[in-house]
This record gives structure tokens, C-alpha cells and sequence, in this order.
């Protein structure tokens, strides 16, 4: 019974970490310049990989797999914020602005962007 | 020196996390050694002080990742809804937002934790004002209010 | 149930190499390569378990190194046309 319960929690969290990423990568697909494509990336990166490698954790039980396995979610969590960051310092870098279709009137807008 | 030690010991457990190897000398040794080896390395490079290494953060940042972890969810939720929307986000915006933390230790970690949640980008860190790009408007209004900065500069503290 | 976990992956793979291939500024395919390798992690840990043989989360755990140390190498190439060293001495500004 336990064990039927962890499988279906395990398999729950696999299946909505794979739409996840599949919505991460339409995202990707579908946006329209390369700052808006970084938010479909960051799904991947956070709930895409992190709920799949969860279930697989459910799966694995409480050993040094699982150890593992939260340490390349940890690894994840960490360089991707940070990869991201650098890649769009390099984007600002090389000019490409970000597309802003509205404009607000007034607020906090920065002039250069 | 005490950030050396700590590091020593963070490395030796993941040694044996990793290895699983507990009680056999022959592979704790050159283990150890390894162990020795990084210490040494990182010593020599100048990479091990208070940013490099920052255990003053610890216990302050253990409440702080379930709150970022549940923040990541719920923004998840919000931009993969604005993603299956036929029609493409149109109130995409840049915004400015002054971070209150003093250690650029703490800058870092509050600009990461921007960036991890889906929805905020950090592109741009000059002397404490970030410049975001947020896919929605509810996701800027969401950093406005100040909750996250306010949360970093509680876990950055007084020191 | 792993095949048709991995299938998904492979799935979300292809699409993210679809912007890869037309990515109009390079900028987009980075980004998307660095999503990749993300997804190649769990691939290979996916795997691991498909085929029963656990020793291949150490190579996803290694993969997921590779891929940020490679992205971040990649991307500061685009950005200054060489991997940091100071173009005059003493410059060390945009290391």
C-alpha cells in the first residue's frame, strides 16, 4: 500500500515536471526575444528538471542515490541564475535591447533600455 | 582559517556522499588527500574567505530556501499559464528596484534568487539597483512590494 | 514508465534544439544549448534508472558542471572575443 502511494506520488511528479519543461520549451519556441526566451528557460531549469528529478528520488528511496540526486538539483538551482546572468549581460553587451511593446507613462523606467 | 576548515569538511562529506566508500583506509587516503589538495588549492587562488566560503549565512538561510522553493512554485504556476495563452505577453517590462542589502554577498544571493524565479530576470547589477526584465506585470508588482528584499537582507543580518 | 519519461525529455530536447537551429541572434542559441544540457542532465539520470545501473547519476552530476562551466565559457567568448585575459596588462577589469 505505502509502496503503491510513493509510485503514484512519484509518477505525479515526474508527469507534471515533464509538462513543465514541455511548456518551458514553447516558451522558449515562442517568445519573442532572447530576455523573455531566459523566463522559458528558467522553467526548465527550476520545476521542469527539479519535479522530474524529485519523482525519480520517490523512486530511489532513501539512500546515496537520492544524495545524488539532490545534489544535481542543488547544482541545477545554483549555475542556472547564474549562467542566465551572464548571458544577459553578454546579450546587453553585444545590443540587443529588450522589446518592450507597452511603454508605461511615467514609474520607474530605465531611460537606456 | 576557519573558512578553510569548514571547507575541508564540507568536501570530506561530499567525498563520502558521493563514494559511499565509509570504512575502507585504503580509499579514505587518498580521499583525505584529495580533500588536502582542493584546501590547498583554494587557499593559494584567494578564493577562501567570507565571499567565497559564506558560512556566516548558514542558519539565517535555512528558512529562507522552503520560502524561495515555495515563491518558485507559485511564479511557475504564473508564467506557465501566461505561456500556453494563445496570445503572446504583451506587458513585458524593464524596471529598476534599489536593493536594501550592504555586502555584495547579499546583492548576489537577492539577484539570484530574482532570476531563479520564473517570471524576473536580473540583467543588470550597478551599486544596488537591479535592472529587471519581467515578462508580466504581476511579476513586477510582486518585486515592488519588497517582500524578497526585505527576506535577503534578514538573512544577510547585521554582520 | 522511465521510457516514456525519457520520451518526454527527448520531446522537450528536440524543441529547444528547434530554436537552437534558428535562434536569430546567437544570444538565443546559447541560451537555448545551456537549456539543453539542463535537460541532458536529467536525461542521463532518467536513464540511470531506465537501464537500473545508478552509477549513471555521477555522470549527470559531472554533466551538470560541464554544462555551466561550458555556457558561461561560451558566453563570455561572444561577449569580449577571447576567454578574459586582459588584452594590456594590468587591465583586469573584465576578467
Amino acid at each position: 500500500m505505502m509502496a503503491l502511494l510513493v509510485d503514484v506520488i512519484s509518477w505525479a511528479c515526474i508527469v507534471v515536471g515533464a509538462v513543465f519543461a514541455v511548456i518551458g520549451a514553447v516558451g522558449i519556441l515562442r517568445l519573442p526575444d532572447v530576455f523573455s526566451r531566459m523566463h522559458g528557460a528558467g522553467i526548465i531549469d527550476t520545476l521542469g528538471a527539479g519535479l522530474i528529478l524529485v519523482g525519480l528520488m520517490f523512486q530511489a528511496g532513501f539512500s546515496l542515490i537520492t544524495v545524488k540526486l539532490i545534489l544535481i538539483v542543488v547544482f541545477v538551482l545554483y549555475t542556472s541564475p547564474t549562467t542566465t546572468h551572464a548571458l544577459a549581460r553578454a546579450a546587453l553587451n553585444g545590443g540587443v535591447n529588450p522589446l518592450i511593446e507597452r511603454k508605461e507613462a511615467g514609474g520607474d523606467e530605465p531611460s537606456e533600455a | 582559517m576557519v573558512h578553510a576548515i569548514s571547507l575541508a569538511g564540507v568536501l570530506c562529506v561530499l567525498w563520502l556522499l558521493l563514494s559511499g566508500h565509509f570504512h575502507e583506509p585504503l580509499l579514505l587516503g587518498p580521499g583525505v588527500a584529495s580533500v588536502a589538495a582542493v584546501v590547498f588549492i583554494a587557499r593559494r587562488m584567494d578564493v577562501v574567505d567570507r565571499e567565497g566560503h559564506p558560512i556566516h549565512l548558514t542558519w539565517r538561510a535555512l528558512p529562507y530556501w522552503p520560502w524561495l522553493l515555495w515563491e518558485i512554485v507559485k511564479a511557475n504556476i504564473d508564467v506557465a499559464r501566461v505561456l500556453v495563452r494563445r496570445r503572446m505577453p504583451t506587458d513585458i517590462s524593464v524596471i529598476n528596484v534599489k536593493a536594501t542589502q550592504k555586502s555584495d554577498v547579499g546583492q548576489v544571493v537577492y539577484a539570484n534568487s530574482i532570476t531563479l524565479t520564473p517570471g524576473t530576470v536580473t540583467i543588470a547589477l550597478d551599486d544596488n539597483i537591479l535592472t529587471i526584465h519581467a515578462l508580466t506585470t504581476s511579476a513586477a508588482e510582486g518585486l515592488n512590494t519588497g517582500e524578497m528584499d526585505r527576506r535577503v537582507t534578514a538573512v544577510e543580518g547585521s554582520s | 514508465m522511465f521510457a516514456a519519461a525519457s520520451l518526454a525529455v527527448l520531446v522537450v530536447m528536440a524543441l529547444a534544439l528547434v530554436r537552437a537551429i534558428k535562434g536569430p541572434t546567437v544570444y538565443d542559441r546559447i541560451l537555448s544549448v545551456n537549456s539543453f544540457g539542463t535537460l541532458t542532465v536529467v536525461l542521463i539520470a532518467v536513464l540511470g534508472f531506465l537501464t537500473e545501473r545508478p552509477e549513471f547519476l555521477d555522470i549527470a552530476l559531472v554533466y551538470a558542471l560541464i554544462n555551466f562551466i561550458g555556457t558561461i565559457a561560451v558566453t563570455k567568448y561572444v561577449e569580449f572575443a577571447h576567454l578574459g585575459a586582459p588584452v594590456d596588462p594590468g587591465d583586469w577589469e573584465d576578467v
